[in-house]
């Protein structure tokens, strides 16, 4: 601006300026005096900070309003219901247009992490979160109501939840499925593509790891339980009672890997995208996305590997302080019901989790219905492992190290 | 300013006299609420939650525990390191390309300017994330862009460099400084045309006719007329870039994690909040020491 302003020394400003600066320098000790006292009140004690660490919390419920508001907030992951050609959702419409219950349906569940790090500031205060039901992933069903940040299932207004898959009913993290209902549930496996691997069909997780020519073409998943799990199993670790030292190998042969730079990176959902291009020659990934991918590009290969692979689900769940519990509860029975979720099993191709599904697309659509990865047989589910729930301080202890690892 | 101050000078002065000495502190209210409840409160806040221990079940408590730090920086220096490399290469980027383009904008581009004012920012038209997922296609290992390097040789040179580790450039060092730099290069350009907009082309007829070449008009007249735009355009660019995660998320390797993607990682996956604010505050921190070093050499003047 001004090019030629030459500031001229003037005595009085001169000692004003030293005056404020000692006044400045009073200040500024204030103000540290202050700033102790108020980083100290800055703690967050959680819920209950107690000896009984680990032990679960009670959760607190709201007042049900669902007899007043015929509404309910349900969160679910991106592409995870049934959409039709106009973009509208069938079975959700016929539910509202059936029950008089108008649902809000947000996907803004895009990862278990985040999520939970977003509702979580709301679930310690005791606050409602604005939501009366989503869908989380087993460990993340584990962790909820360790804190008890979800309530208990009323499964009077559930009859349906008897057409549960019976595999499912007992799960370590929920005995007798008291808190939670499988929304969907898939495995992890090896997806590749032939055009980047030359051909080769990547059937091993030692392969994936170590062969040559998928040198820094390779993506993992971000999610823990699936990366390592594969790993674990490889090295012939069953996943329901592994110890902490084969955490730590399964570890070393993934940081070898790393190291080696046979691994682009970890990923999420969007590891789809590189891997139809080809910019991704082999991956780790989830049925139910390479079913859809496959549509478009039949060349794609995907492995269950022999020794193993993680077999998950994401499960409804209704959290502390839910204002609409009841009208939560209708939409899970709803959903509960075989000829319902057959419309949703067709359209995201996962593993439906109730039973008479089959049966019901055995008549609309039988290629559906024998696709193992959809409808698994016994020989296959007996290969898949569910990764054992984690005690709190192994919670910490291993994301930490796969973390660090993640993020190297 | 300066020319009407002789006149003007008296009733400024009663002007204040009247209104007391709260009118510079009323004017200042919403600008120091804003810092207040935007900045002063969370920096706050998230020093106290550097000097905490627990974990999600039993809560966080101030322990003083400073050991965070030292323990955050063992671990993560390669990062920081890393995270300043890349944001300055992307600096020096933005500056080479952004420096001609803003010349050109503000003496050569006559009825055109305003357009391509526009055209500068007209990428921000677009979402942050989907602007660098299009670097994902640019760079794809069968498009043109890899083929032309490939053809070229110029892939070698890069891998001299360590700019890439194959024959590929999506997923690499190059990859993520090229996305920084695209990202960030209107925060370049503008300041820069402002300063160079205000340029008097008249000086560089003085310069001619004071017998300087082309490099001496440039160098003893241009650039340091344009130096605050230069200060100011390489502190915009460089600040948000070294924290920047999407970039090497999105367009690096396992090779290439900036800080910012390890702060997100101890925020929201690790769920260590401790870690995560002591690497923010040991970030904040940096820039800071650096931003006063850079300024101090560059003279503040030039700041305005």
């Amino acid at each position: 601006m001004a090019t030629n302003r030459e500031p001229e020394f003037n005595p009085q400003l001169a000692a004003f300026a030293r005056s404020a600066i000692t006044r400045r320098t009073a200040l500024g000790g204030l103000a540290a005096v202050a700033a102790t006292g108020f980083l100290a009140a800055c703690g967050t004690p959680g819920k209950a900070p107690t000896a009984s660490a680990g032990a679960s919390k009670t959760p607190l419920s709201a007042p049900d309003l669902s007899d007043t508001e015929k509404v309910v907030n349900w969160s679910n992951w991106p592409q995870y219901i049934d959409v039709n050609d106009k973009g509208k959702r069938p079975t959700l419409d016929a539910f509202i247009k059936e029950s008089g219950i108008k649902v809000k349906y947000n996907e803004d569940y895009n990862d278990n992490d985040e999520f939970f790090a977003k509702v979580r500031p709301l679930l310690e205060a005791g606050k409602d979160t604005g939501r009366d039901v989503w869908c989380s992933t087993d460990w993340m069903v584990a962790r909820l109501k360790r804190l008890g940040y979800i309530q208990p299932l009323d499964k009077a207004n559930i009859p349906n939840a008897a057409n549960l898959a019976t595999s499912l009913t007992n799960v370590e993290f929920d005995p007798g499925r008291a808190f939670s209902l499988p929304w969907q549930s898939g495995f992890a496996g090896i997806a590749y593509n032939p055009k980047s691997t030359g051909g080769k069909a990547v059937t091993t997780i030692d392969q994936l790891l170590h062969d040559a020519t998928l040198k820094g073409k390779v993506t993992l998943l971000t999610e823990m339980r699936d990366t390592v799990g594969l790993i674990l199993m490889e090295q012939g670790k069953r996943l329901d009672n592994f110890t902490a030292e084969d955490f730590a190998a399964a570890l070393q042969v993934l940081s070898d890997a790393k190291d080696a730079g046979q691994i682009k990176g970890f990923t999420g959902n969007d590891y789809t995208k590189p891997l139809a291009s080809g910019d991704t020659a082999a991956c780790v990934a989830w049925t139910g996305d390479v079913v859809q991918l496959r549509l478009d590009n039949p060349s794609l290969g995907f492995v269950l590997p022999e020794k193993g692979f993680t077999l998950w689900s994401d499960n409804f769940v209704i959290p502390a302080m839910a204002q609409h519990k009841k009208n939560a509860e209708k939409v899970i029975n709803y959903y509960y019901d075989p000829k319902v979720m057959a419309e949703v099993a067709a359209y995201v191709n996962y593993i439906a989790p109730v039973q008479g599904v089959k049966e019901v697309l055995t008549k609309s659509d039988p290629s559906m219905a024998n696709n193992d990865l959809i409808f698994p047989s016994d020989a296959t589910l007996a290969k898949s492992q569910v990764f054992r729930g984690l005690t709190a301080e192994e919670e910490t202890t291993f994301t930490r190290q796969f973390q660090a690892l993640v993020t190297g | 300013m300066a020319l009407v101050v002789p006149g003007v000078r008296p009733v400024k002065r009663r002007a204040v006299r009247r209104w007391g000495t709260f009118t510079p502190l009323i004017l200042l209210a919403p600008a120091m609420l804003w810092l207040t409840v935007f900045f002063v409160v969370p920096t706050f806040s998230l020093a106290s939650q550097s000097l905490q221990t627990g974990d999600i079940d039993n809560g966080f408590v101030l322990t003083w525990h400073f050991q965070t730090y030292a323990e955050a920086l063992g671990r993560y220096w390669p990062q920081f390191l890393r995270s300043l490399i890349y944001a300055g290469s992307a600096t020096v980027i933005t500056l080479l390309v952004g420096y001609p383009l803003a010349w050109f904008i503000a003496h050569r581009s006559g009825r055109f300017k305003t357009m391509l004012l526009v055209l500068v920012i007209a990428p921000f038209f677009t979402n942050f994330l989907i602007r660098t997922l299009a670097w994902q296609i640019i760079l794809t290992d069968t498009g043109p862009v890899t083929g032309f390097f490939r053809a070229t040789g110029l892939i070698h040179v890069l891998q001299w460099l360590g700019l890439v580790t194959s024959d590929a450039l999506l997923y690499s060092p190059f990859a993520v400084i090229s996305g920084l730099a695209y990202n960030f290069l209107p925060f370049m350009v503008l300041p820069l045309y402002t300063s160079l907009e205000r340029l008097d082309l008249r000086y560089l007829d003085a310069a001619g006719d004071l017998y300087a070449n082309g490099w001496n008009t440039f160098w003893k007249v241009i650039w340091p007329l344009s130096l605050p735009g230069v200060v100011s355009g390489t502190l915009l660019t460089f600040i948000p870039a070294a924290g920047d995660y999407i970039n090497s998320k999105l367009l690096g390797n396992t090779q290439t994690v900036m800080i910012g993607q390890v702060i997100d990682a101890q925020f929201l996956r690790v769920l260590d909040y401790p870690t995560a604010a002591a690497l923010s505050f040991i970030l904040m921190a940096t820039i800071i020491v650096m931003v006063g070093l850079y300024v101090r050499a560059a003279g503040t003047e030039e700041l305005v």
